[in-house]
């Protein structure tokens, strides 16, 4: 099983001169299918870069970001975007739905986007918001539903039509303990179903529903937890 | 550390169910704490000579049951034939470990945070190396409860024995989590003390005792 995600030596630079900041120093990253790696560090250290290079939104200085085994410098503007629409789902902290739409429509756009015809679109989107646990709230506005539910919607909306890469920026932030938990259920079970999962937190308990955990610094891995078991698995060596 | 203390008022409470041989007063307890804090029989069977030394159990019975002669086989020794049950003095003891909270005025003996402090003070030690290696292994730890808590009788407790289980598992993410923090704590005031020097900075010169603006837990 190859990487769903790989970052290659990426490094991200903003700036120039005296104000260069080096938001991410030569990472290199992978995310592999049924895997969901936390990402942790202080503010600053690099999180926020490190997801939306590998969510093809922002691109890297140097180095290169690769979604199964695509490059995404290989791709033009509009193949990058149907990248992210297709392969990519994106859930952020502040949920970024659009409240002039319903949940199922929210959940929807991605893939009629994508050309889908708008009653399979709903479809898709209908199992979704089943999927997490909100069917039944299909038709209200995001101004109708709890934080909780809202964050529900981002993930339906960041897993419908199977997408095999989630990134998800501090998905528990603005949630209580008990709604956190469930948001990582979710995630957690979407990627013992297969997907490649890669979440920010600042929240260890959260962190720790992970199969991994990253920890950046100004920019640079620090250290992992359950380092290069996938490799070695996959190499049929020893463990270290 | 009083954990010597907390098993013998636990057995002692177990007992209070009725007579049990050694090897079931030491799997009623792993079942309630979940091999949490393995204990052998040796430790229980010295714990309950001890008990009964202090006139809080007394001896019921001699062999006869399965769970004797199991225990019998396994270690060959006379008094494994024997059941125990709590005597009156064991049954007050019992509610009045209950009645009285888990003194918390003699900090526990902390190993981590002894080692943080001593490596704060003496040259040449590498403090954030420390730091990020105990915080991966803590966070590793916590991993494993976590994976735990969501797999398993705990995840869906059927009896109370899987709830108790539930609940000390818990307590583990609790503590790992709040070391976690400590650890991100100390990082970012060792940071914050490089950058400024003078203010209870960390000087490897002078290994001086470090001003705490605040206590560290
Ligand atoms: N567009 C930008 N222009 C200049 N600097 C930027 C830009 N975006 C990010 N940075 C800088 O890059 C560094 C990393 O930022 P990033 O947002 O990845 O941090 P983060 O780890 O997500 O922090 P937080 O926990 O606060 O969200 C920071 O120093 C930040 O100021
Ligand atoms: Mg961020």
């Amino acid at each position: 099983m190859s990487a769903v995600l790989h970052l290659a030596a990426v490094s991200r630079v903003h700036g120039e001169g005296a104000t260069e900041v080096h938001a991410l120093r030569d990472v290199t990253f992978r995310a592999h299918p049924g895997e969901l790696v936390a990402v942790m560090g202080p503010s600053g250290s690099g999180k926020s870069t490190l997801l939306t290079l590998a969510g093809g939104l922002d691109a890297p200085t140097t180095g290169s970001v690769w979604i199964e085994g695509t490059d995404l410098a290989s791709l033009d503007q509009a193949g990058r975007a149907r990248m992210r629409r297709t392969s990519v789902g994106y859930v952020f902290q502040d949920f970024n739905l659009i409240p002039a739409l319903t949940a199922a429509e929210n959940v929807a756009l991605p893939r009629e986007l994508d050309g889908e015809k708008g009653k399979v679109a709903r479809r898709l989107a209908l199992t979704a918001l089943e999927e997490v646990g909100i069917a039944h709230l299909a038709d209200r506005f995001p101004d109708e539903m709890s934080g909780g539910q809202q964050q529900r919607v981002a993930i339906a909306r960041a897993i419908v039509g199977d997408r095999r890469l989630i990134l998800a920026d501090e998905p528990t932030g603005a949630l209580d303990t008990d709604t956190g938990e469930e948001i990582l259920q979710l995630l957690r079970a979407r990627c013992d179903a297969g997907a490649a999962g890669v979440m920010v937190t600042h929240e260890a308990r959260h962190a720790a529903w992970a199969d991994r955990v990253v920890f950046l610094r100004d920019g640079v891995v620090v250290d992992e937890t359950g380092a290069d078991e996938p490799e070695a698995l996959l190499a049929g060596e020893a463990g270290r | 550390m009083g954990a010597g203390m907390s098993i013998r008022q636990a057995m002692l409470a177990i007992l209070e169910r009725g007579p049990m041989y050694g090897y079931q007063l030491r799997a009623e307890f792993e079942q309630r704490t979940g091999e949490t804090w393995p204990l052998n029989i040796g430790q229980v069977y010295t714990t309950l000579t001890r008990l009964e030394r202090d006139g809080l159990v007394e001896v019921v019975g001699h062999g006869g049951a399965d769970e004797g002669d199991r225990a019998a086989d396994q270690a060959g020794s006379d008094r494994q034939h024997v059941s125990y049950r709590a005597t009156e003095a064991g049954r007050s003891e019992v509610s009045a470990w209950f009645a009285t909270p888990v003194p918390r005025t003699q900090p526990a003996r902390d190993e981590l945070a002894i080692k943080l402090a001593i490596a704060v003070t003496l040259p040449g030690v590498d403090v954030g190396t420390i730091i990020q290696r105990q915080r991966s292994a803590t966070m590793a730890s916590l991993q494993d409860y976590t994976r735990l808590k969501r797999t398993g009788r705990a995840a869906t407790p059927e009896e109370p024995a899987d709830l108790a289980w539930s609940l000390v598992l818990d307590s583990l993410v609790f503590d790992a989590e709040a070391e976690v923090r400590w650890l991100d704590h100390c990082e970012a005031r060792l940071r914050r003390a490089a950058l400024e020097p003078g203010r209870g900075a960390v000087r490897h010169e002078s290994p001086a005792v470090t001003t705490a603006e605040e206590p560290v837990r």
